[in-house]
């Protein structure tokens, strides 16, 4: 028995004074339990209870994580979910496409705003009550009445061939004297992502910072459609090249769910070494860039050294740097020989070693200790108000991490210690993730040790149409959902990929406000969002 | 004779900040664990921008154009006041530190109109930053000069140096608290770490990189290589006011080449030292620099009063 039961059966009087004592299951009108996800269980409701099942969910504590929609013939089916105590639960209803409108949930969770806009944009559908409904993902590539994720639009779109800037988008205005804005990007003057920030401040305070992003949109979810699973995970594995084994891991969990393939014990425990050996390499890269931000270059070329050696170690046993296409649908592609496993875990070694001569010099540099320290606060209220994923959450006292409270193999055969630090400010950010470097080494070691024998894939079963998973794994930058439908012919229908980003990005906004503009790049560092997991 | 070896030694001024920069760069690789580039680096730059065409926004007036000659000029200016080399040059007789002070100050001025000049938002932040350190920066170069000008009872820097190699080696606490406030000084006008970073690539943290961010071709080559030239010029500023032994008195040429190994021997270990204290420090928070040169200032102040107190009476 779990919150869900006892979410349906308590009464609802404080949400509608008319009806004492009324359950919710009751109250929220013909809820229907579908078959679970992955243990995921599936509630559809009517479109009109939308938002009222959002008002009881925030009164019940439960963080909102993603919304997405599919096109079923002459309807939408929109989908949101939800997750308390490591129980996850997917809302689910269908509207009608001759005039597709729903009751927003964006006005109770601010997490969902990005995602509805998201919606609108892509689909058409229209989201009522919504607090903002500026264009998000569409920039100009594609015309204001074209939905890209219908199924009338083609593939390949109709692009101009040249796209218009993008000049026209609404954004907040700042008035009064002294207040000036300072545009950011898209273009920027060090190798990243595009992406706009838009700030008004006075003097070097900042009033306000807003995000613009969308300038990497490539398409995912409507050049996903029509894929094989093999072709699917390979996609997967490109939504952000930073995170390509735990997106292509979660992807290939909800395409193994449907088909209902089960992965070989030695997949698991290789698909866990690779997943947190692509963890440590991005927490010494962001270690390093934090360092970098502030001037402390020596910092970043220790880090950036570790790194670099961390990943030729990743080159020689898996035969990529970044591990792309390690994992493989019902398996992995590279079997880990004796010889390979000596190297992992002289690699643990030497990268002990390495951190235990390099962080007592950061630890005690008081320069650094003066920038890092409460600077870029975010406080745990606006963590869990945004459902923040993580290091960001973890930063700020959110004790959340699926390893550990939605346990799925191999981790359920070890134990995981969940780095927390409650500061809420870019040094919690950067200790949470040194913490993680040590509690990673650790699954590693264990990993290796406990390697089973046997085979590293199995056979692929075509899944049955319509066949649905949803895979949910933790990526560095924290949890990752990913939902798949098949459709025919073991094609995919419908893949939407949830980046840890998009819940994390919308807190940027919050923790630099009162930090001076001098210091919103280590602030965005600390956070690092990616842009291309963020735009799909 | 004498106009000849004065522009020699500007000559040389200019020619030589280059290695400097490319010695400080080599000295930071090296703390940093990282393969260095040549030391001739920063001249194959030089010359790779001057090469370049440069590329000028149709916003841009012509003081955006101007400037980087102007900048470069006024810097070339400031170092014929400085003695490289040999005391006693018909060049540095002629003007003083205040004067040195005023070039910079010129140079400085325009710099900030060429960074508004072109609208961005970038430009003029760093302009205002730039403007907002400078007016802090500049009463406590002043007040560390002074303390030194106080001693020598001259504010020529030429005459200064002369009378230091006069008394010999002497222990002045006025001295070593004005040394200290012009290193504090020196860092921030020539915006090094922890007050600047001249490596950065992030807009938003810059100030002296933010005023020059839309600078390209010759104009980016003449505004670097007068930076460079800055750095040189304080560098050379510290280590002849307060350790001058080398210089040449006369004008032979045993003592013109024993002057100018000295002088190149004394900035490579000040730059050593500059890159040692770069690499163990972060950037500081912009709004601590008010303290930073505050600090100067005191600094400075409490070598004018030790001069007063310990020195002058005698």
């Amino acid at each position: 028995m779990n919150w869900t039961t006892t979410f349906l059966t308590q009464p609802v009087s404080w949400v509608n004074p008319e009806m004492p004592d009324k359950p919710i299951g009751d109250y929220i009108g013909g809820l229907v339990q579908h078959s679970p996800l992955n243990n995921v269980a599936v509630w559809q409701i009517e479109d009109k209870h939308w938002q009222q099942f959002a008002i009881t969910a925030v009164a019940e504590n439960l963080r909102w994580i993603a919304s997405w929609a599919e096109q079923a013939d002459k309807q939408f089916i929109v989908n949101a979910c939800f997750e308390k105590q490591g129980i996850y639960i997917v809302l689910r209803t269908v509207i009608n496409a001759t005039k597709p409108e729903l009751p927003s949930q964006a006005t109770v969770y601010p997490a969902a705003n990005r995602s509805e806009r998201h919606t609108q944009d892509m689909f058409g559908i229209h989201f009522i009550g919504h607090p903002d409904n500026r264009r998000w993902t569409r920039h100009q590539a594609w015309d204001k009445h074209q939905y890209p994720l219908r199924k009338d639009f083609p593939v390949q779109g109709e692009p101009p061939s040249i796209t218009p800037p993008d000049t026209n988008y609404d954004f907040v205005k700042g008035y009064g004297a002294g207040v000036y804005e300072i545009p950011v990007g898209p273009v920027h003057a060090g190798i990243i992502e595009p992406g706009h920030f838009r700030f008004q401040a006075v003097g070097e305070l900042i009033l306000n910072l807003e995000e613009r992003l969308g300038y990497v949109h490539k398409g995912i979810e409507k050049i996903a459609e029509g894929r094989t699973p093999d072709s699917l995970a390979r996609l997967a594995g490109r939504i952000s090249g930073d995170t390509t084994v735990s997106h292509c891991w979660a992807a290939c969990m909800a395409m193994e769910q449907a088909a209902g393939v089960s992965v070989p014990n030695r997949a698991l425990f290789i698909r866990g070494i690779v997943a947190e050996r692509e963890r440590i390499a991005n927490h010494l890269g962001d270690m390093g860039a934090i360092c970098n931000d502030v001037a402390f270059t020596f910092a970043q070329m220790q880090f950036t050294r570790l790194r670099e050696l961390w990943l030729r170690t990743n080159a020689t046993v898996f035969g990529h740097r970044l591990l792309m296409d390690v994992i493989v649908p019902a398996g992995v592609s590279r079997d880990v020989s004796e010889l390979s496993c000596e190297l992992l875990k002289q690699d643990i070694v030497m990268l002990k070693k390495e951190l235990s001569e390099i962080m007592p010099s950061i630890d005690l540099n008081s320069s650094l200790e003066d920038r890092l320290y409460t600077a870029g606060y975010l406080s745990p209220e606006i963590a869990a108000a945004f459902g923040t994923v993580g290091y960001v959450g973890r930063a700020s006292g959110q004790d959340f991490d699926v390893r550990r409270d939605a346990v799925y193999p191999p981790y359920n055969q070890v134990t995981v210690k969940v780095a927390l630090e409650d500061q809420g400010d870019i040094a919690s950010r950067f200790w949470v993730r040194y913490k993680e470097i040590n509690a990673s080494l650790k699954l590693i070691e264990q990993f290796i040790n406990l390697l089973p024998k046997g085979d590293i894939s199995m056979p692929w079963i075509t899944p049955s149409t319509d066949s649905e998973g949803l895979g949910i794994v933790d990526g560095f930058r924290g949890e990752i959902i990913s939902y798949v439908r098949f459709g025919d012919d073991n094609k995919i229908a419908r893949f939407y990929p949830r980046d840890p980003s998009i819940v994390n990005w919308p807190a940027l906004e919050k923790l630099v406000l009162g930090n001076i503009v001098p210091d919103f790049p280590v602030c965005n560092k600390s956070l690092n969002g990616s842009y291309s997991g963020n735009d799909l | 004779m004498n106009w000849l070896i004065a522009i020699l030694q500007t000559t040389l001024f200019v020619a030589l900040a280059p290695l400097l920069a490319g010695w400080l760069k080599r000295c930071k690789c090296y703390l940093q664990n990282r393969k260095a580039p040549s030391l001739l680096q920063p001249y194959r730059d030089l010359l790779k921008l001057v090469n370049k065409q440069p590329v000028v926004s149709e916003q841009a007036s012509w003081l955006f154009i101007k400037a980087p000659y102007i900048i470069f000029s006024a810097t070339v200016l400031a170092a014929t006041v400085v003695p490289l080399i040999a005391v006693n040059l018909p060049t540095s007789a002629s003007a003083d530190v205040i004067v040195m002070v005023g070039f910079f100050a010129f140079a400085r001025f325009f710099l900030a109109l060429a960074g508004l000049d072109i609208g961005t938002a970038f430009g003029g932040m760093g302009s205002s930053r730039e403007m907002t350190i400078s007016s802090l920066a500049e009463p406590a170069m002043l007040m560390a000069v002074f303390t030194l000008t106080m001693t020598a009872s001259t504010t020529n820097l030429s005459f200064a140096i002369s009378h230091v190699l006069e008394q010999g080696l002497v222990l002045r606490p006025s001295f070593a608290f004005a040394l200290f406030a012009l290193i504090l000084v020196a860092i921030a006008e020539t915006g090094r770490i922890p007050v600047d970073n001249p490596t950065t690539h992030l807009e938003l943290t810059m100030i002296h990189e933010a005023m020059i961010l839309e600078y390209s071709g010759r104009h980016l080559a003449l505004i670097e290589w007068a930076s460079q030239l800055k750095l040189m010029l304080y560098g050379v500023l510290i280590a002849n006011i307060f350790l001058p032994w080398g210089i040449a008195q006369t004008f032979s040429l045993h003592d013109l080449g024993y002057g100018l190994l000295a002088i190149m021997g004394k900035l490579a270990v000040l730059a050593i030292i500059l890159a040692i204290a770069e690499t163990l420090v972060a950037k500081m928070r912009l709004f601590r620099v008010q303290e930073y040169l505050g600090f100067a200032y005191l600094l400075g102040l409490l070598g004018m009063l030790s001069h007063i107190i310990l020195e002058a009476a005698r």
